[in-house]
């Protein structure tokens, strides 16, 4: 699938959030707006060194851009950016990078948690924590874990 | 038939490998495949009844039958984000 409203990758560098802005540029749109996920030292009272996460790469890949399509047409924007890193993440660092525009703000601000929500549920994608005191633990949440993972 | 299935995760961890071969009957659904997985490789047996199956990267219902030569893949409860 390609669409040039679209822009969906899964990096393993540092995400260069400052070189995506202009995707979401468009002349139409009278909101841009930015979702920026960062690795969180403490998850209650267990405190993490750095995360790792791993990918289905082809199907996360596609599953975004399924993601990024569905968001276009359930919300009228014009441009969708997603990007995704793996491989270790220190605490601090961006995990993931969301990005779009629209006529005006209200649907950007409701596609920004709709399109977080979504991929926290559907792309193959897992963190694992590294704690401080050395243990290791990937993250699989039930459905009793809500939305904070 | 004879079919690999990829892990990852906690599952690719628990194997101590990225995928796993199992044998299921040629007409198999990815109930049957996740129902091999147990018997199988039974280290994975906590794991499955959270995890949903996928064919060619997509999600299937475990009624869906399994194509020979698909790509299958043992998708744990996703935490991206």
């Amino acid at each position: 699938m390609t669409d040039i409203n679209i822009c969906v990758q899964i990096v393993e560098t540092p995400i260069q959030w400052d070189q995506l802005t202009d995707k979401v540029a468009d002349p139409n749109a009278g909101a841009q707006g930015w979702f920026v996920g960062v690795t969180r030292r403490t998850t209650g009272p267990r405190v993490t060194e750095t995360l790792a996460y791993e990918a289905h790469i082809p199907m996360a890949t596609r599953e975004l851009e399924k993601l990024a399509a569905a968001a276009i047409k359930k919300f009228s924007l014009f441009q969708v950016v997603i990007v995704h890193r793996i491989g270790e993440v220190p605490v601090g660092e961006a995990s993931v990078v969301v990005g779009c525009s629209s006529g005006h703000r209200p649907e950007t601000f409701e596609a920004l948690a709709w399109i977080m929500n979504t991929l926290k549920k559907e792309v193959p994608i897992w963190k694992r924590e590294q704690y401080v005191d050395g243990s290791t633990e990937w993250v699989h949440p039930t459905p009793a874990d809500g939305e904070q993972a | 038939m004879q079919l690999d299935v990829l892990l990852f995760a906690a599952a690719r961890q628990t194997a101590n490998s990225d995928h796993v071969t199992i044998e299921v009957g040629d007409n198999a659904t990815a109930a049957d495949v996740l129902q091999a997985l147990s018997q199988q490789h039974p280290q994975l047996g906590s794991l499955l009844p959270s995890c949903r199956l996928a064919v060619d990267c997509t999600y299937v219902d475990s009624e869906n039958p399994i194509p020979p030569d698909s790509e299958v893949a043992l998708i744990p409860p996703v935490s991206g984000g």
